[in-house]
Parts: structure tokens; C-alpha cells; sequence
């Protein structure tokens, strides 16, 4: 076995040093009872094997080299640059361990730092954390401090908010005497504010409002903030991080915590992960932020150096009195984050935010030319936009993708009210042919 | 010199104007920004970000990993944390482009290939633990654990069992248990362990109560000792209607020689990122699939992988589902990693790691105890851990052995952990070492004993040939400094002779 060194001499040298004659010798404390596993795995295979194996599943998978794919909610066809899986493939970076010892730890240290630096920026707000698992456990984890900040039971939560997101939230909260309340959606797709406030009260720990929504709408909170801290509630906003190169951010708008995923940050859609939870939160709530946190400070001898801090907040210090009980959490992808940002730099990062604006737009006026097909209002939006189809959808659907297009995603399946509506999406990725061949399929529905 | 003195941000390098990737950013429609986005949704506040070459980002993260310790450079005998060798054909595959560039709603039939490797994991997590159903979606162990909790909640509340709101673990447990089970708002009360650092069984009977919820344990525990009163412990909980979490964090001792769900327990995470070694990234991201006997299953959160013929699909039925834990289906890129190391290694293969991680444990620990004290002195399984107590007096702390470690170019022990042996250093060689890596690691710590008398300074002062000496952390938490906004502003105060804030 190539990746266990120890040979039958090494065994058997170890064996003398332990004075013992059989392996079995070193775990007589499993009881006899226990023992006699049969392990029903197969024989290992050959590195040679297991690579033409792969190469077979991996032809099972469609992917969007294969094909022109307008899928998004939640997982983005964002263009990364080479540099970055070169950078994030160094070994010294993937397989170091979590930087708790500072003096050996420096570089994986130093990239939080600056990972920590890039969300701020965007957010607007002053500390982001390490990272979280993902954009909807990042969210259940601020709609749990708000909880815990606020000393109350509710927490609002639009339903534009990514389905997937809000049913985790539900799932953290089952069980304990929290609750989320749904505050309902426009029919162009806004959030409704008239019942924002008829659901504000005295037990609302936070609002939580995504932009560009799921439907791709970029709220306007003009007086959100102000409402809710009035109320002693919080704004927790959920936003896809591209979107703020462009968009008014969190911190403008007076929000709290800033969430969501970094996924479109140089990671790639991976079939849903691992991504990139980001979280991110007005100073006053730091002692009770999840999470790791790399601080800079001075080493003994007065030189930069960053280490890990405030980790009197964290599981290992104070075991069930922790702010949260997270411990791994995705700090690759940070990283991947941190040289994206990094490469695309001041200019890249507003361009590649404009391309996308420029995709959505674009694409949404042709298609509201085609016959058959609406697209329901002109509100702003990021990359994502709604299409209403006269056919059912799963007809539009399976026509595309014989053209090998995928047109989008089912709306339906998370909205019965959104039936034969899909969610089109337009990255920076797509070309003005692709648009057109898009357009053109559909003209054929 | 080889590694960098630099210690400049990215934000304080590169020029004005200077780019790091160029785009095509003509826009494709007739319009720009502005007629598209109204100003008042548009951000005000400019971003402060680099400008750089792509040879000044590759060179600034380059020299950044040249800072780092890490498996493929160092030996990291890091107890509890399993830094086995991650074998490069599993970063291969999880590179791969036909499983990377795979949209998560691209439907069933498009995505064949990675629902394959969702549900043969599963089935090879099933065999390994003697579970009957599992769910991939946890992504990390701490996730799993408070996965667990809610399938604890779930699963008493179903039988109209409201009154158990009691946790118990015991005080060798990792931190992550009693975080994750007062996350979910649960009472955690701790054990105290017995001499032999076990579960002490007349404690678990004085807090064994019919509110009693759950007992969390980790077998083999912390110490790397296996509770061989496992049969009785699991027994006793259950006579008592409550159930048992096993935290996986260990079962890189097990592999093919016990499993947990035959010892009796109910629900298990496992860490792919110790056990089946993926990545640890630096921290993450990780993977912590939960198991549960039959009668939990239809708890689990859903969608649960299966395979009908031969096609693979997923399962959305509610049953009486905890919910979703994260957005899709799990950590797709670390679960095919296991994958292949599971395919690689096969059941004969995973059974040698194990005896060889616990055979590379015990050869240390019998070594090591001419030269420092072990804590509780008999065959252990993975890991072990050794007390430094007796260098209290010239003002030694655990922590310092693995600082000075590091000078020797090997990566510090778990330190101060677990919280029952006092001044502890745990160590987990793991079986991908190499028999001589272990004896250079008995000799440098022969070093380290000898310097603890002769020259406790030398010690104190480590590490001294690292890109830093020890890091202010107390300054770091007093001031914190946390972005290179929180910086500007720092040095905006000091400028003007402002007391520094906060």
C-alpha cells in the first residue's frame, strides 16, 4: 500500500521495542464481541485503475463545458483565473492544518487577514470572520446572534430569500423557542414593505432581506435600517459578494451582518460544494461573532506577525458557553476568495461586476421579444432575472436542453404560485453569440 | 535568504493602474452602469483594494505558503487532528473539471457520475460504522455533532418525550460537543473521568436521569484509550430511554476492527478530513457525514442519496426530516476525495491503516516514556498523551515543548488538551509516517528533556528559527486589528497622537 510506509521489518522492530508478539496484543481493550469486523469494501484499486474510473463517472456528469447553462441561484458560473487553483494547490496552503500555531502559520494567517480585509470592503461593515460552511448555515448563524443580541424570539425573513437558506434557518431553529416569520414578496418581485411592518414587533430580533434577491431583484432598504433599529431589531443582509463591486452595500444601507455565499469568488459550482460562507458584522457584535479571526499584532521581537484572536469566544476555550460551536470551517475556499479578489484587483473586480449587470439586462431585453415568453418587470438586477413561460416549463425545458441549453431553474419547484416561471441567469461568462443562440432556442419553443 | 521577511499586505504592494487578470468588459447591450442600475442603488463607498501584476499576486501568495507548516513539508504529530498524507490522486479528482464545473440544479440525470459517488460513500461509511442510513450534508464535524442534536430532539419529541433537555459528555471530550449541544440550547453536564481515563460508570449512573437526552462520547476517547466498558455504558443509557452520539473525530483507530454501531451507538459523525484523509486546508472546508440506526433514519435531513436499477437520484420525501442543514447536498468536492481514498485504500487497505496508526502510536508512547511521563500508561490505540507536570517548578508549560518544536521543524502536539491531564501533549503519528520520521521525533524530543534541565530559556523563547518568534496575542485581543481598514485607521490615530483605540 503506497501511502503506508511501515514494512514487515518496521512491524516487526516495533513489535520487539513493545515486547509484544501480535498486533492483536495492543487492543485487547475492544471487547472480544466487538471484534470479527467484516469490512464490506471492495479490494483497492491501482492508481492506474482508479483514474480511468473517474474519467468514466466523470463523463456521467453534464458540465458547462458541455453545454451553455443559465443556471444560477445560489451556485454561479463565475470566470477564475488560472492563478488561482495554482495558488490554492500550493501544498504548503491545503494540507497545512488550522493556523493555531502562529509562528508556523504565518502565510495561511496573513490570508485571512486579507480574505477578512476583502469582505469588509465589500460588506461595508467593519469584521468579517474566517469563514462559515456556506451562505445558509452563515445565515442561520446571524439569525441565532441577533437572536441572542436582542434577548427576543423572532426573526422576519423575506421570501425572496434563497429557499434553500431559509429552510436551513428553519431547521436550526425546530426545536428551540425561536421562530422565523416569512414576510411576503411583490408580485414584480420586491419585498414587501407594507408587510415588513405590519410583521415588525416587539419580539423581532431581525430582519433578514437578500439583494440582488433570489429573483435577481436589487432591493431598495431606503429606511429599513432606521425602522428596524428603532424597533431595537437588526438588518441582517444575505448578498452575492460580485454584486457589491457595484451595488450599495450592506454597511450603506445601515445593516448589522452582512452573509452569504463567496462561491462566485474563484470557487468553482463543484455540484454545490464545498463553497464559501461569509459573514460579516457591525463592530459592536464582535464578542459574540462564530467563528475564527486572525488579528495582526507584533511578535516579541516588535515585527508583524497575525495570529488567531478573541478566541475566548470560541468552542475549544469555552466549550458549551461558546458564541458557536464551529471549528473546521472553509478556509481554502477563503483563500480562493482572497486570490481572487487579489488578481481581479480594484479595477477587475468593478468591471467584473458591470459584465454581469451588462449579461442580465442585455439577455432579459431579448427575451422579453420573444414570443411565448415574459419577463415580468424591468426592476434592477444583478445576473439573475425571472422568465414566464405561456408553455409549461418542463416542455421549454427539455426542448433547451436537446439544443444542449439549460435554460434556467424550475421556479415552481420552490414557488407554487411561480409555476411554469423559471430563473434565468447571465454571467460575465456569456457572450454575445451565446445570448443570441439562447434567444434563438427559445424562439423555436 | 530562502523564506521571505516580508510581511506587507496585498494592500500595500503593487501600483495604481496595474492589473492582475485584464477582461474583455465591453458591454454587450447598448446601455452602461448607470442606465441600468438607478444611482441610489449603487455603492457610494469606494473599494480599497490591491493593484497588482499577476506575478506580484502569484510572488506575494507564493512567499505566503513558504511561511506555512504544513503535511507535505512537516511532521505533525497533532493529537485528535489525524494529519494523515492526503494522497494527490484524490486532489486529481476533486480538481477534475467533469466534477467541477457541475451546477448543483442541474438535475438528476445530468449529474450520474458525483450521485454515484454520493451514495457508494454512503455505502462504504455504512460498512465502516456499522450504521444503517447516512446523510452527507454536514460540513465539518461540529456540523455533524449539532446535526446529531437536532436528530436527539427530534427523535424524543417524537415519542412525546419533552422533558429531556439534558447533554451528557464527558470532561475528556473534544469542545466542539458541549459548543454543539448548547447551540441547539441543550443543559450539557460533564463527567468526570476515572483514574484509568475512562467513563466512570458510577458517575454516568448518579447523572443518568430520564431527562437525560443524550450521551456524547468519542471512543477511543482523548486520551486514545478505548472504553472498554462500552457494552455496559451503552446499555445503561439506553435502559434509561436516552440515546448515544459518537464523535467520529477517532475512527481513524477503528477502521475494520470495531464499529460503533455495534458497540450501541445510535447516531455517528466522521470527520472525511481526519479519517479518510482529505485536505485540512488550512482549516477547512471538511466534511461530517451522520449515521443513524433504522429507526432514526426517517429524521434525517433530506435529500438523502439512492439508487433505483441503475440510475442514482435523490430523495426529497419529508418523512419526519429535521429539515435541511446547508444549501444542495453536501460538500461534493471532499466527499469525492474520500471516495477515492476509500477505492484506493479498499476494506483490507483501511483495516492496515488502522493497525499501523495504532501500531505508530504505541511505538512512540513506548519510547516517549523514557523521556517524559505518559499520562495514563498502557497500549493505547491512534494517539496517547504525555503530562510535562514535573516541569512546572522551572516554569515549562505544554505549550512550550510544541513551540520548541517547531525549531526542530515538527509541528506542535495538541497542547493543553484534554482538560484532565494537566500540562498535556497529545500525539497522533498517524500511519502514513515512516518509522524513521518516529525516531527522529524520539531523539528530538530527548533533546527537548535535556534542554528543560539545562537550559529552560532556550525553550521559553522558541520557537527562533521560525518567520516569527511568539505573536503578542494578548495585545491582539486588546487591540483588535482585524482588516486593513481596521489598520489605516490605527495608523490615522497614532498620527495624531491619539490614545489608540479601543
Amino acid at each position: 500500500m503506497s501511502y503506508l510506509p511501515l514494512t514487515e521489518n518496521d512491524r516487526r522492530d516495533m513489535f520487539e521495542t513493545l515486547g509484544i508478539s501480535s498486533f492483536e496484543e495492543l487492543v485487547r481493550s475492544i471487547p472480544a464481541s466487538l471484534r470479527g469486523v467484516k469490512l464490506d469494501i471492495p479490494e483497492g484499486l491501482s492508481e492506474l485503475e482508479l483514474q480511468a474510473l473517474l474519467e468514466r463517472l466523470g463523463r456521467k456528469n453534464l458540465t458547462t463545458r458541455d453545454c451553455l447553462s443559465f443556471l444560477g441561484g445560489g451556485s454561479y458560473d463565475h470566470f477564475i483565473p488560472a492563478a488561482v487553483s495554482q495558488i490554492i494547490s500550493r501544498n504548503e496552503f491545503y494540507t497545512a492544518y488550522t493556523p493555531y500555531q502562529p509562528e508556523a502559520s504565518q502565510g495561511t494567517l496573513q490570508a485571512i487577514f486579507e480574505y477578512q480585509s476583502f469582505m469588509t470592503e465589500l460588506t461595508g461593515l467593519d469584521v468579517s470572520n474566517a469563514s462559515h460552511y456556506d451562505g445558509a448555515t452563515s445565515l442561520a448563524e446571524a439569525a441565532l446572534l441577533a437572536l441572542r443580541q436582542t434577548d427576543r424570539a423572532t426573526v422576519l425573513v423575506a421570501r425572496s430569500v434563497h429557499p434553500h437558506y431559509r429552510e436551513v434557518l428553519n431547521t436550526y431553529l425546530k426545536g428551540t423557542p425561536f421562530r422565523a416569520v416569512e414576510v411576503a414578496t411583490l408580485a414584480d418581485g420586491r419585498l414587501d414593505r407594507a408587510d415588513f411592518e405590519s410583521k415588525l414587533g416587539p419580539q423581532t430580533a431581525c430582519a433578514v432581506v437578500q439583494s440582488p434577491n433570489f429573483f435577481g431583484v436589487i432591493e431598495d432598504l431606503d429606511g429599513m435600517s432606521d425602522r428596524l433599529h428603532a424597533a431595537g431589531s437588526l438588518l441582517v443582509m444575505v448578498c452575492h459578494p460580485l454584486a457589491l463591486a457595484v451595488m450599495k452595500s450592506p454597511g450603506e444601507w445601515g445593516a448589522d451582518l452582512a452573509v452569504g455565499e463567496g462561491q462566485p469568488l474563484g470557487i468553482p459550482m463543484n455540484y454545490g460544494g464545498p463553497y464559501l460562507g461569509y459573514f460579516s458584522a457591525a463592530r459592536s457584535l464582535i464578542r459574540r461573532m462564530p467563528g475564527r479571526l486572525a488579528g495582526m499584532t507584533l511578535d516579541s521581537e516588535g515585527r508583524r506577525a497575525f495570529c488567531l484572536t478573541l478566541q475566548a469566544r470560541e468552542q475549544h476555550i469555552r466549550r458549551e458557553r461558546a458564541a458557536s460551536n464551529i471549528c473546521t470551517n472553509q478556509a481554502l475556499c477563503a483563500l480562493a476568495a482572497c486570490v481572487y479578489m487579489t488578481l481581479l484587483g480594484k479595477e477587475g473586480v468593478r468591471e467584473a461586476a458591470e459584465m454581469n449587470v451588462d449579461r442580465a439586462h442585455t439577455l432579459r431585453e431579448k427575451i422579453a421579444g420573444v414570443k411565448g415568453f415574459s419577463v415580468g418587470t424591468n426592476l434592477p438586477v444583478f445576473n439573475e432575472f425571472v422568465v414566464r413561460s405561456s408553455k409549461p416549463f418542463a416542455e421549454v425545458d427539455k426542448k433547451l436542453r436537446a439544443a444542449n441549453i439549460l435554460p434556467g431553474i424550475d421556479l415552481g419547484a420552490f414557488y407554487p404560485e411561480l409555476r411554469d416561471h423559471f430563473l434565468v441567469c447571465a454571467t460575465e461568462t456569456k457572450t454575445a453569440q451565446d445570448l443570441d443562440r439562447f434567444v434563438e432556442a427559445l424562439k423555436q419553443c | 535568504m530562502l523564506i521571505s521577511d516580508d510581511s506587507r499586505l496585498s494592500f500595500e504592494k503593487g501600483s495604481p493602474g496595474r492589473r492582475g487578470i485584464r477582461l474583455n468588459a465591453a458591454p454587450l447591450g447598448a446601455k452602461g452602469l448607470r442606465d441600468r442600475l438607478p444611482a441610489h442603488l449603487l455603492r457610494k463607498r469606494p473599494l480599497v483594494l490591491p493593484e497588482m501584476s499577476e506575478l506580484e499576486v502569484v510572488r506575494h501568495f507564493v512567499n505566503l505558503s513558504r511561511k506555512n507548516f504544513s503535511i507535505d513539508t512537516h511532521f505533525y504529530p497533532l493529537g485528535s487532528c489525524t494529519m494523515k498524507y492526503n494522497p494527490k490522486v484524490n486532489e486529481w479528482a476533486a480538481a477534475h473539471p467533469a466534477f467541477t464545473q457541475v451546477h448543483p440544479f442541474e438535475g438528476d440525470d445530468a449529474a450520474q457520475g458525483i450521485l454515484q459517488v454520493y451514495y457508494e460513500t454512503e455505502q462504504y461509511l455504512k460498512a465502516v460504522s456499522g450504521m444503517d442510513r447516512f446523510t452527507l450534508q454536514p460540513s465539518a464535524g461540529a456540523h455533524g455533532e449539532l446535526t446529531g442534536m437536532m436528530l436527539v430532539h427530534a427523535w424524543h419529541e417524537s415519542r412525546g418525550d419533552s422533558r429531556r433537555r439534558k447533554i451528557l459528555v464527558p470532561d475528556s471530550s473534544h469542545g466542539t460537543n458541549p459548543a454543539s449541544a448548547a447551540l441547539f440550547n441543550y443543559h450539557v453536564v460533564e463527567l468526570k473521568s476515572n483514574a484509568r481515563g475512562r467513563v466512570d460508570l458510577d458517575e454516568l449512573r448518579a447523572h443518568l436521569d430520564d431527562e437525560t437526552a443524550c450521551l456524547m462520547l468519542t471512543n477511543p476517547n482523548t486520551l486514545g484509550l478505548f472504553e472498554e466498558d462500552i457494552l455496559e455504558i451503552t446499555k445503561l443509557v439506553h435502559e434509561k430511554g436516552a440515546l448515544l452520539y459518537y464523535d467520529g473525530a477517532n475512527l481513524n483507530a477503528l477502521l475494520g476492527l470495531a464499529r460503533p454501531g455495534d458497540m450501541g451507538f445510535d447516531i455517528v459523525h466522521i470527520n472525511l478530513h481526519k479519517t479518510f484523509s482529505t485536505p485540512h486546508g488550512g482549516g477547512g472546508p471538511g466534511s461530517g457525514p451522520v449515521g443513524v440506526k433504522k429507526f432514526l433514519e426517517p429524521f434525517l435531513p433530506r435529500p438523502l442519496a439512492a439508487k433505483t436499477g441503475d440510475r442514482y437520484h435523490w430523495v426529497t420525501d419529508p418523512g419526519q426530516s429535521i429539515g435541511r442543514l446547508r444549501a444542495f447536498y453536501g460538500n461534493s468536492g471532499i466527499i469525492l476525495r474520500a471516495w477515492v481514498y476509500i477505492r484506493m485504500m479498499g476494506g483490507p487497505g483501511l483495516l492496515r491503516a488502522s493497525q499501523d496508526a495504532v501500531l505508530n502510536a504505541n511505538y512512540l508512547r513506548a519510547k516517549l516514556k523514557n523521556i517524559f511521563q505518559v499520562a495514563i500508561d498502557e497500549p493505547c490505540m491512534h494517539e496517547f498523551v504525555l503530562t510535562i507536570r514535573g516541569a512546572k517548578k522551572q516554569g515549562i508549560h505544554a505549550g512550550d515543548i510544541g513551540k520548541r518544536l517547531l525549531d526542530f521543524g515538527i509541528h506542535a502536539p495538541t497542547v493543553h488538551f484534554p482538560l484532565v491531564v494537566e500540562e498535556a501533549l497529545m500525539i497522533e503519528p498517524t500511519e502514513t509516517e515512516a518509522k524513521e520520521v518516529l525516531d527522529h521525533f524520539v531523539k528530538v524530543m530527548g533533546q527537548i528533556g535535556e534542554e528543560m534541565i539545562r537550559d529552560p530559556d532556550l525553550i521559553l523563547q522558541a520557537p527562533h528559527h521560525l518567520p516569527i518568534h511568539r505573536p503578542d496575542e494578548v495585545l491582539a485581543a486588546r487591540k483588535p486589528v482585524l482588516s486593513y481598514r481596521d489598520l489605516l485607521r490605527e495608523k490615522m490615530l497614532a498620527a495624531e497622537g491619539a490614545p489608540v483605540s479601543p
